[in-house]
């Protein structure tokens, strides 16, 4: 949909040689979900992009979404991680119930992680119950996206 | 300025001064954050200036210098600020609140499900109860909200789109138990549907049906509530979106004319309905931009109302609009910075000539603001409005050689957009091809850049940034209030006349199925005997089906 040829790049976002994702030949998958009510998609769009830039195939849910539509989305790509995104303050309770859901459907190897406007002391809990990386309001994408590398194995 | 006779400013000597350049500084951009590019110098040669055609007194067409003659010598702006979270009550107290601290006006925010047309115990609204606004799911809820308020001294601004018809209904039901005629009730409801497709992306049914509805908003408050705005014509949430200016411009404007068109087409007269179009804008960083911004979009609106529809009213040529600072421009890192960028803001939108302004509170990047953050956000706006001066004349930098050059290349710009929309088949069609989502994607993927690159600085986040931050406290909501309103609106459906509800529901089914029939009838009604937002929305959502984007990034 994007990508005319005088879009801008971000900097120092082309795989690398160093780069994990090198080492496997098949492209890994990450989902990009808008779980909740919130229509802010702003930023998930970005890290979409961004990821997709990175050489990584990038699955975007699109708005609302519930936990349930997230983690079936994740179970029929296949996917190798899923980034939620929510601004909305239902953090506590929406992504601790796609965390117990990949547990139910046996995808609890998928790498999670969360971004928005999530305070810090939510995102230890979060973190506790296992979501990988919690990232707030000026985070880069290139922080991102090598979080991403650096976590996802071949 | 004691004596000086106007001076004649020597441009040509300037440009091509007899000292030698200082090198500019390498790797920094000199554009706006639009992308304008700038010269390092403006002169007459920028900026022809044809007063009478193109500028005109404050008050006077075009309105390029504002909609009032006196501006802020006769009337200060309506400080509004935006507030709403947990139940109707928790608002209501914060509204007494902002009310006793010199708030002028009211400002209400819905939480996320009451936005997107879910009552409280609906299984999407779990964990999103009164998190990012009030819930409100019935008559009764309103009824809280505005206790102890007189609505026939206040003007009241809901911030309500895809629902805001039943909004509206309850306000009306409320008021009128106060004892205040509807014809008597004074406010704004956002009711800005198309810029939910395009940028806020709270919506729930396809375009057309929302369009009748609204349309039928803007019928019914025409006949029986002339103090009230129908719409809020916004491009706030398009440049949150990541708009920029040029665009928050263009497809606002496009957005104002599509409901022009819309109430034209249902046989309303222009001068009936167009006074009482209000618009909504955002306040970004970019200082000289964003007052070109407002500048060019009241030139614009008054020449095509005029031109275009026909209009005679002179009232129905004004753009009056409320502004809100930029919530994007607010950083979590060193969170007190946001209280400076947030005083400029409102500065620009002072300088261009708002009607009402909210300003954010310096908190808002990591939560939704304490008491203590939204007091120091309204004393923002009355050291501005007491302490500056800036309100003492009317567009006080009309005439800059820069000001006049970018209020001219925004208008440029948006006429440019308005060509392509119509290429597109206008405006419903564009968003459905997802014309504007891809151009706001395209526009916030260009900034994100540039930020990263650090060719743009944001002070604390990729440049001086301070390793141990102090945390700030935060507004929390309590969880528990959620239970307490799903208990409220339980309670609301087990005490009321359930047969009057279907009954209701019928109606307003049989009513939507049927075009020429304005929905803000059956809805009233259905308000009257508790019927919930929730269920009216279902009714509506059976008979037109909802909207469903293609995710695009």
């Amino acid at each position: 949909m994007t990508g005319a040829p005088s879009s801008p790049t971000l900097p120092e976002q082309a795989p690398s040689a160093s780069a994990p994702l090198d080492s496997s030949s098949a492209p890994r998958r990450v989902v990009v979900a808008k779980v909740g009510l919130d229509g802010h998609d702003r930023g998930a769009k970005i890290i979409a992009r961004v990821l997709r830039d990175a050489g990584i195939e990038v699955i975007y849910t699109g708005l609302h979404q519930t936990p349930e539509q997230v983690v079936e989305a994740v179970i029929q790509e296949d996917a190798d991680a899923v980034g939620i995104s929510i601004l909305s303050g239902a953090h506590m309770t929406l992504i601790p119930r796609v965390l117990e859901l990949l547990r139910e459907e046996g995808a609890e190897d998928a790498l999670v992680v969360a971004g928005g406007t999530i305070p810090d002391d939510d995102a230890e809990q979060l973190r506790d119950l296992g979501v990988a990386g919690v990232f707030g309001p000026g985070t880069t994408t290139t922080e991102i996206v090598a979080f991403v590398r650096g976590n996802l194995t071949p | 300025m004691a004596t000086s006779p106007r001076t004649q400013p020597d441009s040509s000597s300037r440009r091509s001064g007899e000292q030698a350049a200082t090198p500019e500084r390498p790797g920094v951009l000199f554009s706006t954050m639009s992308g304008i590019e700038n010269e390092p110098l403006y002169t007459p040669e920028d900026a022809t200036i044809d007063y009478e055609g193109d500028l005109g007194d404050p008050g006077e067409f075009p309105f390029t210098r504002g909609v009032y003659p006196s501006m802020y010598r006769g009337r200060l702006w309506t400080m509004r600020q935006f507030a709403g979270f947990g139940t109707a009550e928790e608002t209501n107290a914060r509204f007494r609140y902002l009310l006793e601290h010199g708030q002028t006006g009211l400002s209400t925010a819905f939480d996320m499900p009451t936005l997107m047309g879910y009552d409280s115990d609906h299984p999407r609204s779990l964990g999103e109860v009164g998190r990012e606004g009030v819930a409100v799911d019935s008559l009764d809820d309103m009824r809280t909200l505005f206790s102890g308020i007189p609505l026939g001294e206040v003007s009241t601004s809901m911030t309500i789109n895809s629902p805001a018809a039943i909004l509206l209904a309850f306000y009306l039901a409320v008021g009128e138990e106060q004892g205040v005629a509807r014809a008597a009730l004074r406010g704004t409801v956002q009711t800005d549907i198309l810029k939910e497709y395009i940028a806020q992306k709270e919506w729930i049914f396809p375009p057309e049906p929302s369009m009748r509805l609204v349309t039928d908003m803007v019928e019914f408050c025409a006949h029986e509530m002339p103090l009230m705005h129908p719409i809020s014509i916004s491009g706030y949430h398009i440049r949150e979106a990541g708009s920029t200016a040029a665009q928050e411009l263009a497809f606002t404007l496009a957005d104002g004319f599509t409901y022009v068109e819309w109430a034209l087409e249902r046989g309303l007269d222009v001068d009936a309905f167009a006074p009482r179009l209000s618009f909504f804008f955002n306040a970004h960083l970019d200082f000289f931009e964003e007052i070109a911004k407002y500048r060019a979009a009241r030139r614009i609106w008054a020449r095509r109302m005029r031109d275009r529809y026909g209009a005679k009213d002179p009232r129905s040529l004004l753009m009056r609009f409320h502004t809100q600072t930029a919530g994007v421009s607010l950083t979590a890192q060193q969170p007190e910075v946001n209280l400076i960028r947030t005083a400029i803001e409102a500065l620009a939108a002072v300088l261009g000539g708002t009607q009402s302004l909210h300003t954010n509170s310096f908190d808002e990047a990591l939560a939704l603001p304490t008491e203590h953050a939204v007091r120091l956000a309204l004393r923002t706006q009355q050291v501005i409005a007491h302490e500056t001066g800036a309100v003492n004349t009317a567009d006080p930098l009309g005439g800059s050689y820069y000001l006049e050059h970018l209020t001219d290349e925004l208008e440029r710009q948006a006429e440019e957009y308005f060509d392509r929309i119509e290429q597109l088949g206008g405006v419903v069609e564009a968003i459905k091809q997802n014309f504007f989502q891809s151009e706001i994607a395209e526009a916030s993927f260009r900034y994100q850049a540039e930020v990263e690159a650090g060719q743009r600085v944001v002070v604390g986040v990729n440049r001086y940034q301070q390793a141990d931050e102090q945390p700030v406290e935060l507004l929390r909501v309590d969880p528990a209030l959620e239970a307490k309103q799903i208990e409220r609106v339980q309670a609301v459906r087990a005490r009321r006349d359930s047969q009057a509800v279907e009954a209701a529901l019928a109606r307003l089914r049989d009513d939507a199925a049927h075009e020429g029939r304005n929905l803000m009838h059956p809805i009233i009604d259905a308000a009257r005997v508790e019927t919930t937002m929730g269920e009216m929305c279902d009714a509506l959502r059976e008979t037109w089906g909802v909207w469903r984007e293609v995710p695009v990034f």
